[in-house]
């Protein structure tokens, strides 16, 4: 733990909107006033906040179905989001795209992804880029990052791309985000290396790190060697593997059938990453609870704000069906 | 007869065929749905819920459930098939097609014709497709442009439960690949299916879902339904229109939409996909090639523009065809001079 308060609190305030941010939509989606899927990052915060706090806006990073919280730790814009998500002209993607594919290539946030595996391609060709760039006044490289489910980590595109990465030195990192589920299907039966993700990523020939995603002090240790590691020219990829949990459905509306008797309490109890993290900080001293709770209110008032924005945002118009193309028939 | 949902009609045909033929086999991600998990192992039943209860009844053999692994699924379907069985292929979602393409287009359809016909390949690919719900640009498409153009594949497009249940069973008997593209938005349409556990219908044969003599409606999958309800409007102004409903897009019922367009004289063609070399584009052109001294007016496409599709709700709706975008290009072809 070498964070001063400030980065604490940062790093607080940030997994807390992501939070806030997540548990608002499960309510707001029973309304039925936010159209389509949408999948929610609540449980996972701490992966996303300790990944990203690490990261500059030279770094890529590439997103799945879930990745509302890879874009609020990337630094999007939680109004612009909030926009997107309700569908409004004013979203990050002027309601073109939604939560599955809000995108600020500008923050270096390549874009979520309905298409499960198809973010890790994209990371290496960011990465590539980054290589081609060449490394900065430290001799650091720039790195692009694809995140992963542990479903996605069985999709064809996902080998060829942790292949393509070794084989041409890429600085890319696979983040494996283990949540032991792809929609129904536990990771036992589907992932055949069992609980282990990251074997798989060694046997590509890559450097890998395994970590407790429910701990931000965990993830954030971790990904700081794992990023020493691939900022080096040459060195090129590494994977990490986070065990993790998520907190709601597969996506909003699942009956979640296939948890366990009182699984999502003892998860909620002993495996959420705010708990840990706020009794961490409190216990050493390095924050007190009062700390805290004003980072609480603020993050909340946040995210009201952006509903607030968000039901008050401009509607698209039927005509801009036809903005961003180059020719229509 | 029975009342049944259209998701129900297809979970009950491939039931029963496997009951009836032991080599049917079921394989897709979540079709048995809670495999490896405490509430399994089924928890779910297919997302769809198209295979609820069948892995209690068949066992792991042939209710296979996969890693999201849409390559390894469309492939596997062609080496059962290949090797005497007879799959039945779930993708999830019809935009997968993008992660699996070269299993379908270069070896399921290509098998028989390029092995010197000394191959069957009765494979019976499940494609949940289409708009309509807010799904975005990755799981909302019609691919029924794509698969037609690919010579050695059947493309179904079932528009009703009753063609859901007889075009499904006969997919499942057929000895060539299938792909049978099932309208999302239709699967809570419910509607009377024989209960005759042989009821087929055969391929290349359309439906005249409505009858009239002035204009030509051409249309598949959810967009019949969109035809129909035109039709209804546009007869209350003393409008007639046939409605065709092609429900196989390759074989096509050439013949059903030719004898109607010679009585009418004029066609409008609806479609799901975008405009450039669809379905839309092929009939306008059949038309246009074998009955152009019937036309009484330029053949009228309504179709999707040529984008993505967009999320947000109001753009959705611009998105899609409508009735009454139907309606305007019927009474558009009727006010040709
Ligand atoms: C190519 C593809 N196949 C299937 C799906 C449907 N799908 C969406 S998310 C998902 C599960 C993904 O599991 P995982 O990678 O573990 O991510 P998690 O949902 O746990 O975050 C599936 C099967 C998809 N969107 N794209
Ligand atoms: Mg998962």
């Amino acid at each position: 733990m070498q964070l001063n308060r400030e980065a604490l609190t940062r790093a607080y305030r940030q997994m807390k909107l992501i939070r806030e941010f997540e548990e608002r939509l499960h309510e707001e989606i029973q309304t039925g006033e936010i159209a389509g899927f949408t999948h929610l990052y609540c449980g996972q915060e701490a992966v996303a906040v300790g990944v990203c706090e690490h990261l500059t806006e030279r770094d890529k990073i590439v997103s799945t179905h879930r990745g509302h919280g890879h874009c609020l730790a990337k630094g999007c814009d939680v109004e612009g989001m909030m926009k997107e998500i309700w569908g409004s002209q004013e979203g990050l993607c002027n309601g073109k795209g939604g939560s599955m594919h809000i995108a600020d290539i500008d923050k270096g946030m390549l874009g979520a992804n309905g298409i499960v595996g198809a973010g890790a391609p994209i990371a290496v060709g960011a990465a590539l880029s980054n290589k081609i760039d060449g490394p900065d006044e430290n001799g650091k490289l720039a790195v692009a990052i694809a995140f992963s489910g542990d479903g996605a980590c069985n999709q064809g595109t996902t080998f060829e791309a942790m292949n393509l990465a070794v084989v041409t030195k890429a600085p890319a990192i696979f983040v494996f985000e283990n949540n032991h589920y792809s929609e129904h299907t536990g990771v036992d039966y589907a992932v055949g290396t069992r609980q282990d993700i990251a074997s798989r990523a060694e046997a590509f020939g890559m450097k890998v790190w395994r970590a407790d995603g429910t701990d931000f002090f965990s993830v954030y240790d971790t990904f700081r060697d794992v990023l020493e590691y691939v900022r080096v020219p040459g060195n090129g990829p590494a994977a990490v593997e986070f065990d993790t949990e998520r907190f709601f459905g597969h996506f909003e509306g699942d009956p979640q059938r296939y948890r366990g008797d009182g699984e999502l309490d003892r998860l909620r109890a002993e495996r959420d990453c705010l708990k840990i993290f706020r009794k961490s900080v409190t216990g050493a001293a390095l924050l007190d609870h009062a700390d805290l709770d004003i980072v609480d209110a603020d993050a909340l008032k946040a995210i009201e704000d952006a509903v607030t924005a968000s039901r008050a945002a401009a509607r698209p118009a039927p005509e801009n069906v036809l903005d961003n193309v180059y020719i229509s028939y | 007869m029975a009342k049944l949902m259209y998701r129900d009609a297809i979970r009950n045909t491939i039931f029963q065929e496997m009951q009836r033929d032991s080599r049917v086999v079921v394989l897709g991600e979540d079709v048995v749905g809670g495999m490896g998990t405490a509430g399994g192992p089924e928890a779910i039943g297919g997302i769809w819920s198209t295979s609820t209860g069948f892995y209690d009844a068949f066992g792991p053999d042939r209710v296979i459930d996969t890693p999201i692994s849409e390559s390894a699924i469309m492939g596997a379907a062609g080496g059962l098939a290949l090797a005497g069985k007879r799959p039945v292929a779930e993708i999830m979602f019809a935009d997968f097609i993008g992660v699996c393409m070269d299993q379908l287009w270069n070896q399921i359809a290509k098998f028989r014709y390029m092995f010197g016909g000394k191959s069957i390949c009765p494979a019976v690919i499940r494609m949940p497709c289409g708009a309509g719900y807010n799904a975005a640009a990755q799981h909302s498409q019609m691919i029924s442009q794509f698969v037609t153009n690919m010579p050695g594949i059947k493309v179904v497009m079932p528009a009703t439960p009753a063609d859901a249940c007889g075009l499904l069973r006969q997919a499942i008997r057929d000895d060539d690949p299938v792909v049978f593209l099932e309208h999302k938005f239709l699967y809570a349409m419910s509607g009377e299916v024989p209960d005759d556990p042989d009821f087929t219908i055969p391929f290349g044969h359309a439906r005249l879902a409505r009858a009239g003599q002035d204009a030509t409606i051409v249309a598949s999958g959810m967009m019949v339904g969109y035809a129909e309800t035109a039709a209804d409007d546009l007869a209350r102004d003393g409008i007639g229109c046939d409605v065709i409903d092609l429900r196989t897009t390759s074989p096509l019922d050439e013949e059903a939409i030719l004898d109607s367009v010679e009585v009418t004289g004029r066609a409008v063609i609806v479609d799901e996909a975008p405009p450039r070399c669809s379905l839309a584009t092929d009939i306008s052109a059949l038309i246009a090639q074998k009955a152009f001294a019937s036309l009484k007016a330029p053949v009228e496409m309504v179709t999707p523009p040529h984008t993505p599709v967009p999320f947000a709700r109001e753009l959705e709706s611009a998105y899609l065809p409508s009735p009454a975008k139907i309606a305007a290009a019927v009474r558009k072809t009727l006010e040709y001079r």
